[in-house]
């Protein structure tokens, strides 16, 4: 009986996300589409704690549906109205002057619909091909087999930050490339004006209970699903209410270019340091002493999750936060 | 007993959500909208977690619903209030 009722339970949260997705997509207004594609995220936060996958889940929720939906808003608010592509297309459609660029841009579009299709069914036919083949499995059972060397029993976190960790300072790698792109593309757009009353009052304990579960989310990687990913996202988002809020700072060191400097290269750089630490050791790069991998894990995500964080904030705002000193 | 207590709780849970969609969908304007959704889905959910907290008989289960619930009242009266003063000055062009 609860079997059949979960069933019920997940067609339904698979239709709500295929008609979210198609209204995404078909939705005439950016904005509109925009908070589409967020509802879509929440759902999809559902789908993967249904599957049982809570460390998806949470990074869904933080990454995907709370700060990616926040910086689509400010992108749709930056662009002057008429530029978005939509709003063109009306225009185009309006004019009827440009008939040849229409016609090749509906064939455009059947030739990207006709791939997306041919791509779809790769993919099925690759995921019934991994399903397929029992001997998959062999990842989870090493993991789970060599889970209590790890020093941590998510086998999650143990993945990201042990046995696969050269990964993970890949992608911190990545971060602080993006948020290399982001100083040298764009200037820190004018911030928000203050907030009234209300809105301060829930920023006043909404921000600490938000850096209180960053703590949480970090401190629980360890055994729990969480760790530098979310708590970072976590964070990222109290800085993103601050700035909604018209605070004049974003929880960095707006002030000193060399502390912000600082606290972006400190994930990527720690982890770095550690894994050449265990090179002179004499150890593998990145290979713990079992001893101390739980505290090493721990020292890291810190780091990482101040990096993550700081990060996701600057893409936020849009650039190098002006030195507020100077003026 | 206790069963029967979650079931009503529950299912009366249920009803102020579904008034609160109804209202969203139906009413005319958008602050009878917010009106409507905001207190109807508090509610609601205030009803649907004390009916899963008595379901589930423990104390530190039913003291995190209380937290969920309370933040959802405040970040729901908050953003139901910011866009009802949004929607106002749209109106009174300031």
């Amino acid at each position: 009986m609860i079997i059949t009722n979960m069933l019920f339970i997940d067609i339904l949260l698979v239709m709500s996300i295929l008609s979210l997705a198609w209204a995404t997509l078909t939705a005439t207004d950016v904005r509109r589409s925009v908070i589409f594609f967020i509802a879509f995220g929440l759902l999809v936060t559902l789908a993967w704690a249904r599957l049982q996958a809570p460390d998806v889940a949470l990074a869904e929720a933080a990454i995907g549906a709370g700060l990616s939906g926040a910086l689509l808003l400010t992108a749709v608010q930056l662009r002057p109205r008429g530029t978005l592509p939509s709003e063109a297309l009306d225009n185009e459609k309006q004019n009827r002057s440009n008939r040849a660029d229409l016609r090749s841009s509906a064939a455009i579009r059947w030739a990207v619909t006709l791939l997306c299709i041919v791509l779809a069914y790769i993919l099925i036919w690759a995921l019934l091909q991994a399903l397929s083949s029992q001997t998959n499995d062999n990842l989870a059972q090493s993991v789970n087999a060599n889970l209590a060397n790890s020093g941590v029993s998510n086998p999650v976190t143990a993945v990201l930050l042990n046995f696969r960790a050269y990964d993970t300072l890949l992608e911190l790698a990545v971060l602080l490339t993006a948020v290399l792109g982001i100083f040298a593309l764009s200037e820190e757009r004018a911030g928000y004006a203050p907030a009234g009353a209300v809105f301060n009052g829930l920023v006043s304990w909404l921000v600490p209970a938000l850096i209180l579960m960053a703590g949480y989310l970090l401190w629980v990687g360890a055994h729990a699903p969480g760790g530098a990913f979310q708590a970072g996202a976590i964070l990222a988002a109290a800085g993103v209410i601050l700035r909604l809020a018209g605070k004049p700072d974003i929880g960095l060191p707006v002030s000193s270019t060399s502390y912000l400097n600082i606290i972006l290269v400190i994930g990527s750089g720690l982890f770095l340091l550690v894994g050449l630490t265990m090179l002179a050791l004499g150890r593998p790069f990145l290979g713990y002493p079992e001893a101390m991998a739980g505290k090493l894990i721990l020292f890291i995500e810190t780091a990482a999750m101040i990096s993550i964080a700081a990060t996701l904030i600057l893409a936020f705002i849009g650039g190098r936060p002006h030195n507020r000193e100077d003026g | 007993m206790i069963d029967v207590i979650t079931l009503i709780l529950m299912t009366t849970g249920l009803i102020f959500f579904l008034c609160g969609s109804i209202g969203l969908l139906r009413l005319p304007d958008l602050y009878s909208r917010l009106h409507a959704l905001t207190k109807a889905d508090n509610l609601g959910l205030g009803l649907l977690l004390t009916g899963i907290a008595l379901y589930q008989q423990d104390l530190l289960f039913a003291l995190k619903l209380v937290l969920i619930w309370l933040a959802v009242l405040a970040a729901s009266s908050a953003s139901a209030y910011l866009i009802a003063q949004y929607a106002r000055r749209q109106e009174t062009g300031r």
